[in-house]
């Protein structure tokens, strides 16, 4: 049996506004919501789609026939949401539905704010609760009621007149994950947190990997004799980045480099420093310049970036395999 | 046994920074219904569809081709989605054409599509990794060290960067759905731009643009029916290779000089450079041209850019490349690949228009993805194959 500790494991979380291009189809639908209208479009087989299509789903052929349609609708099924999640149309257990408004052929996904799922049955008619403040979104329907519940807290906003919608919608969409590192990387990670770099060599070709991989990516071998390697190596090749970007952790110019350490066969990319950055050579000797050993954690950033070791470049021919 | 096939139709947008007057359904559409126009067929004539993107995050829509199914007629027929990054639009065009080539169906519809504007890929390629050091740069940034490896590698000049750049610039020019149209630009004035990611240059480098490209590609029967002209398929090949192992070479990747070799031996070709009259690489940093160049095999290891240098890749040259203007004139990245396709088609059909290449009788479309790890490449001719 191991004891070897679990693998490393660190939240990654990502969020971006997307820019969505509605159409005249959407476009027009998101219009009407901001005036607390809801329009359907007809389809080629007189059926009403709401939300409306851009093009036929029997025919493929676009979609322009505008419709109103009613503001209360009956749930077709349903099914109840105990422990919603950040995003969800309500913060309390609710209810999603697929609903169909009063002169509507096709079902839309919805939510129905109701305290149990004891108040909910399939047949049951709802009705739209709209948003304070409708902007021309689809979250300008808040939810849905029950027809015949009272609303504590209706909208005091008179609907806004018509207005040209521009098209254009934002939509927010995050996703977090639990980024998991192989046992192999876990190891490396640790040893990086004793300021020592270890890798790995594949039994059968004999190259050493850093990180380390588990197996070889050549041979499909599992790769088990760790190398302890030196801070120093050369950059085989590099960038100068200049360009600023959304999310950039680093403020430009600077140098990325691909870094070969003594001993490995393979470079990873880092980050070059300690001399103007068109000094930077393929071929250079460089050193570890390590953070501060209070501030070291289980990551490659606790090397800050590598310097030049001012000793003689290496020559094309010695790295030319690496590139 | 494969069947013969031929693309019977191609389509594609205007491309263009920021397409907000259409949803993608809709630009998706103007590509499809150029297509379908051109192949002179209906909605009743197309068996299946085939659709190519690049990631998902570049939009922020999980598997848009199911909510894409209407506008793609899709509906009660085989619907498939295809991704290899940013050869996605070359590697969806051969699937489509294998379902042709298999006897399986007799007219595929194939589109692929991006829509730049509603995300940012930049960001979306360089999303920091826990553990990891916070260097990612894009693509500009991923392909700029192994651009350094290839100059330093074949002593080639550096001007031949900025040739490049000029020359497909000024072939965009003479391309009405061109996203960029820059018949003035010189090579100096490319020469005088910022260093993006040193040693590539912001006029070294691809656009951001929404657009789509669609194809028609049909079984022998519908090829020989088309009375308008057809492009027939003479080989396609496929490669993949992982992304870093040691010893790999970023530069000229085994992969692609793969299936190039697996190409030129279908199709019968023993010596490229004179056998095939125009090329549509995918170039999306101006050095991707010679580097792609040798891998491919139209020059031997460390001389493609003497064939840039010496202007044979420009219009009127030995092997023009990418006379359309290419990536570097339009990138949306899921229809870059597709668009290297179909505009090789376009040049056996007769049908480029101010960038037709006199005479051309055989073109090769070619498409690389990921960390130049997928690699996409047709044949495509005026003749029926034997």
């Amino acid at each position: 049996m191991s004891t070897e500790a679990p693998p490393l494991s660190e939240p990654l979380e990502i969020q971006f506004d997307y820019t969505r291009s509605l159409g005249p189809v959407l476009g027009r639908f998101m219009t009407g919501l901001a005036e607390r209208r809801i329009e359907g479009v007809v389809g080629s087989d007189g059926r009403v789609h709401v939300p409306p299509v851009e093009y036929d789903p029997a025919t493929a052929a676009p979609l322009r026939d505008f419709v109103e349609v009613g503001q209360e609708g009956t749930v077709l099924t349903w099914s109840w949401c105990a422990d919603p999640v950040a995003g969800q149309p309500i913060q309390r257990p609710f209810a999603w539905v697929m609903v169909r408004l009063d002169g509507a052929d096709t079902a839309m996904l919805h939510a129905v704010d109701v305290t149990s799922p004891e108040e909910m049955h399939t047949g049951m008619r709802v009705r739209v609760r709209w948003a304070d403040e409708p902007v021309g979104h689809i979250r300008d329907i808040a939810y849905f009621l029950p027809v015949d519940a009272p609303d504590d807290n209706p909208p005091t906003s008179p609907a806004p007149p018509r207005t040209e919608h521009d098209g254009i919608m934002v939509t927010p969409i995050a996703a977090s994950y639990q980024h998991t590192v192989s046992p192999e990387e876990s190891r490396y990670l640790r040893a990086l947190g004793e300021g020592k770099l270890i890798g790995q060599r594949c039994p059968r070709c004999e190259k050493v990997y850093l990180p380390p991989r588990g197996a070889c990516p050549t041979d499909g071998v599992p790769t088990t004799t760790e190398v302890e390697l030196p801070d120093t190596g050369i950059v085989t090749t590099f960038c100068i980045v200049n360009v600023p970007f959304l999310g950039q952790q680093i403020t430009p110019p600077y140098v990325v480099a691909y870094i070969l350490l003594d001993g490995a066969d393979i470079a990873f990319l880092h980050l070059v420093r300690g001399c103007e950055a068109d000094q930077v050579r393929m071929g250079m000797r460089v050193r570890a310049q390590w953070r501060p050993r209070e501030e070291w954690q289980t990551s490659m950033r606790n090397i800050a970036h590598f310097e030049p070791t001012g000793e003689p470049d290496a020559p094309y021919e010695s790295f030319a395999h690496h590139l | 046994m494969k069947q013969r096939a031929a693309v019977l139709g191609t389509g594609q947008t205007h491309h263009a920074t920021k397409r907000h007057d259409v949803s993608m359904a809709g630009m998706l559409r103007e590509a499809i219904d150029r297509a379908m126009t051109d192949a002179q067929v209906g909605w009743d004539d197309i068996d299946a569809v085939v659709v190519g993107k690049a990631p998902d995050l570049f939009e922020g829509v999980m598997m848009p081709e199911l909510y894409l199914a209407d506008a793609l007629g899709a509906t009660g027929k085989p619907l498939l989605r295809v991704h290899t990054a940013g050869s996605v639009g070359g590697s969806t065009s051969i699937v489509a054409a294998s379902l042709a080539q298999a006897g399986v169906h007799r007219r595929v519809l194939t589109v692929a599509f991006e829509k730049q504007s509603e995300s940012n890929a930049m960001w979306a390629l360089s999303i920091p990794i826990p553990f990891n050091m916070p260097v990612g740069a894009g693509a500009g940034g991923y392909f700029a060290p192994h651009v350094r490896s290839y100059i330093r590698r074949s002593g080639a000049p550096e001007v031949v960067g900025a040739m490049v750049a000029a020359k497909d610039r000024r072939n965009g020019a003479l391309n009405p759905y061109a996203h960029l149209q820059q018949a003035d630009i010189t090579v100096e004035k490319v020469q005088a731009s910022q260093m993006l990611w040193d040693p590539i240059r912001y006029d070294e480098t691809c656009p951001s643009s929404d657009g789509a490209c669609a194809m028609v590609i049909g079984d022998e029967a519908s090829g020989d029916a088309a009375t308008d002209g057809v492009a027939w398929i003479h080989a396609t090949s496929m490669r993949t290779e992982p992304t870093t192992f040691a010893g790999r070479d970023q530069v000229n990747p085994q992969a692609g000089r793969d299936a190039a070799a697996q190409l030129w031996r279908d199709a019968g070709i023993t010596d490229p450079l004179s056998e095939v009259d125009a090329a549509e690489i995918y170039v999306p940093f101006s050095w991707f041209e010679p580097m792609w160049l040798e891998n491919l095999g139209f020059t031997d290891e460390g001389q493609g850019w003497k064939l840039t240098e010496s202007g044979e890749t420009a219009l009127g040259g030995k092997l023009p490349v990418n006379p359309s203007g290419g990536v570097l004139s339009s990138n949306p990245i899921g229809a870059s690949g597709m668009l290297r396709m179909s505009e090789a088609a376009k040049q056996v059909m007769g049908k480029a228009g101010d960038y037709q290449v006199d005479a051309a009788r055989t073109a090769l479309g070619h498409a690389y993805g990921g960390g130049s790890q997928y690699f996409a490449l047709w044949l495509v001719g005026a003749d029926k194959p034997e």
